[in-house]
């Protein structure tokens, strides 16, 4: 028996293939699982292609870059030097000052956003009327350039300018208000993504259990936190890790605001410095290295010691 | 129970009031900056008293800002588009088709989506030199695209999951050809989810301060975000309040504008990536 490609042969091993013992469906089924598997590589390859030469091969080029003096500044005296921008690096303070500030402003952000995001997030869930108009309006701070936001808030506390500016003093000069307003200006922008993500948790929340409970005595307190936080806990999870990862990487807001003056640089600055002001593409890309390393390490502990289950990774094979 | 429904009512309406005010307060403040005149402009007020259009007069005569404005239109449609079409083809074959490596391909795009940019700005910077792609379109149009494709990617293979296939091969069996069923059937269920994230997609390209910041050097392809942070005053200390002003109210519009129209397409579309999985 051999397979003709007719069509009243396809049509044959069609019919045959629901019983699955021939063996020309058998020989047709191999064709197709391979014809399929031909067309799946086709269509994700450019796709994969371009993520290949913009994020993976760069960032092997960093490390190498890294290992080298490699300075604009001195072109002739570039020469591998192992870890030594490394240690430059890791024994500076202005790194260490701007790995605090960055940790800093991701811990106290991302807590604010999951607080404020958790309250959005109820009101767009819950509301009776305009529901809509909550909804769009919430949007707007997410849909805005970063960069438009950073200048709103920065005119907003600019003395003599702004309306949210004190009489006698210029806060964006002073190291603890330039944080407190980086903070709001991150959360202020980020604070509708978060709510959307947990909202998209509370609609999977079934109303029954939540009447149940009260029949129980349950008051709205213990509900929320007794059935309406464990339900939601995945969600939850992904959009903090989404926001710790995303916080970790300030950059936007920090530039238009203070332009890192009074040591308000978070790292990703410093490493801009580096490259753009310093020219020094040895110590840039070793601060690149270590800050890559750190999300990864942010990513793996989330997704270790939270349970964090990332977004698509139970998703696979699922048709 | 109708008194207690009406104070239900203004509660969620005075909790309304509050979200309104939070989202609103800094984006009107930017547009009351924009339409401040000169000798108004450091007063202060929140309201302008004497509104005038000199910022915006100026801005459309700024080359600079003419030019920021066409290559941030161009470079994130271009980018949209190409991103859009990779992300179908591959989300397509994610949802759909069962080949070696995909598990692999989901996690590489996680990786890229939780990718610092920064860590790439150096290299980026000196393969562009080398390869004779900095400060031009393209060499913007490639990272956006890049970063843009997990999103395509994880937002697209949702929707694609949601399409009941079923009615392919019910087209075919009324007669349909494979082309038809999939062009007369498919497409039109596809559309909504291709639509979202295009918008998503742009909406994230034309956001982009880093790359724009770090990848050019001239007019020649910044887009207006980095444009915006070059645009001088007197001094070079000190920044051209009402011109900044217009420039941002000019490239929110566009968004506000999306937002407004599609705000539950945007809304499943950020949703869907996430959770569903």
């Amino acid at each position: 028996m051999t397979a003709t490609p007719t069509a009243a042969a396809a049509e044959a091993a069609e019919d045959r293939m629901d019983d699955g013992t021939t063996e020309i469906a058998r020989q047709r089924h191999t064709d197709a699982k391979r014809a399929e598997r031909k067309l799946g590589l086709m269509l994700v390859g450019p796709a994969v292609f371009i993520m290949l030469a913009v994020a993976a091969y760069p960032i092997i080029y960093a490390f190498w870059l890294s290992l080298n003096k490699a300075d604009l500044r001195q072109p002739d005296a570039n020469e591998f030097i192992w870890f030594d921008n490394y240690v430059t690096v890791l024994s500076s303070p202005i790194w260490w000052t701007a790995f605090g500030v960055t940790m800093l402003i991701t811990i106290v952000g991302a807590t604010l956003e999951l607080i404020l995001g958790m309250l959005l997030a109820i009101v767009m869930h819950r509301t009776i009327v305009g529901r809509g108009l909550v909804r769009t309006s919430a949007l707007v701070p997410y849909a805005i350039v970063t960069v438009v936001a950073a200048f709103s808030w920065r005119f907003a506390w600019t003395q003599g300018l702004g309306w949210l500016a004190p009489e006698n003093s210029a806060p964006l000069t002073e190291f603890w208000p330039s944080i407190g307003i980086i903070i709001l200006a991150e959360v202020w922008k980020t604070v509708p993504f978060m709510a959307l993500l947990l909202m998209a948790g509370l609609a999977l929340v079934p109303e029954d259990l939540l009447k149940a409970a009260s029949m129980d005595g349950a008051n709205a307190w213990k509900r929320f936190w007794m059935v309406t936080v464990p339900l939601i806990k995945p969600a939850i999870l992904v959009a903090l890790l989404f926001r710790t990862l995303d916080a970790f990487r300030v950059f936007d807001n920090i530039f238009i605001l203070t332009s890192g003056s009074n040591q308000t640089s978070s790292v990703s600055m410093v490493a801009y410095s580096n490259l753009i002001r310093g020219l020094n593409l040895g110590i840039g890309s070793a601060m690149s290295v270590l800050i890559f390393i750190t999300t990864g390490i942010i990513a793996f502990a989330f997704i270790k010691f939270f349970g964090a289950a990332a977004p698509g990774s139970d998703a696979e094979g699922k048709r | 129970m109708q008194p207690e429904t009406t104070n239900r009512k203004l509660m969620w309406w005075g909790v309304n009031a509050i979200v309104l005010l939070y989202a609103f307060v800094p984006v009107l403040w930017i547009v009351s900056l924009s339409l401040k005149d000169d000798a108004t402009l450091n007063d202060g007020n929140y309201i302008p008293t004497s509104p005038s259009n000199d910022s915006y007069t100026a801005i459309f005569n700024n080359p600079d800002f003419l030019r920021a404005l066409m290559n941030s239109i161009g470079i994130c449609i271009i980018a949209t588009l190409i991103a859009i079409a990779f992300g179908t083809m591959a989300a397509y074959a994610i949802a759909r088709l069962d080949f070696p490596g995909k598990r692999t391909i989901v996690a590489m795009a996680l990786l890229v989506s939780m990718f610092p940019q920064i860590a790439l700005v150096t290299p980026l910077f000196k393969i562009e030199t080398a390869i004779g792609l900095f400060d031009t379109w393209p060499g913007l149009i490639i990272p956006y695209i890049a970063f843009a494709l997990p999103l395509a990617i994880y937002t697209l293979s949702a929707f694609f999951r949601e399409i009941p296939w079923d009615l392919e091969k019910a087209a075919k069996m009324d007669g349909a050809t494979p082309y038809q069923a999939f062009r007369r059937v498919i497409t039109p269920l596809a559309m909504p989810g291709i639509f979202t994230t295009a918008i998503l997609v742009f909406i994230s390209c034309w956001n982009d301060f880093l790359f724009a910041l770090s990848l050019t050097s001239t007019s020649n392809a910044r887009t207006v975000p980095a444009a915006m942070s070059y645009f001088t005053g007197a001094t070079t200390f000190e920044k051209p309040t009402g011109p900044i002003a217009a420039a941002a109210v000019v490239i929110t519009i566009p968004i506000v504008i999306f937002v407004l129209v599609f705000q539950r397409r945007i809304v499943a579309g950020l949703t869907s990536g996430a959770v569903k999985g």
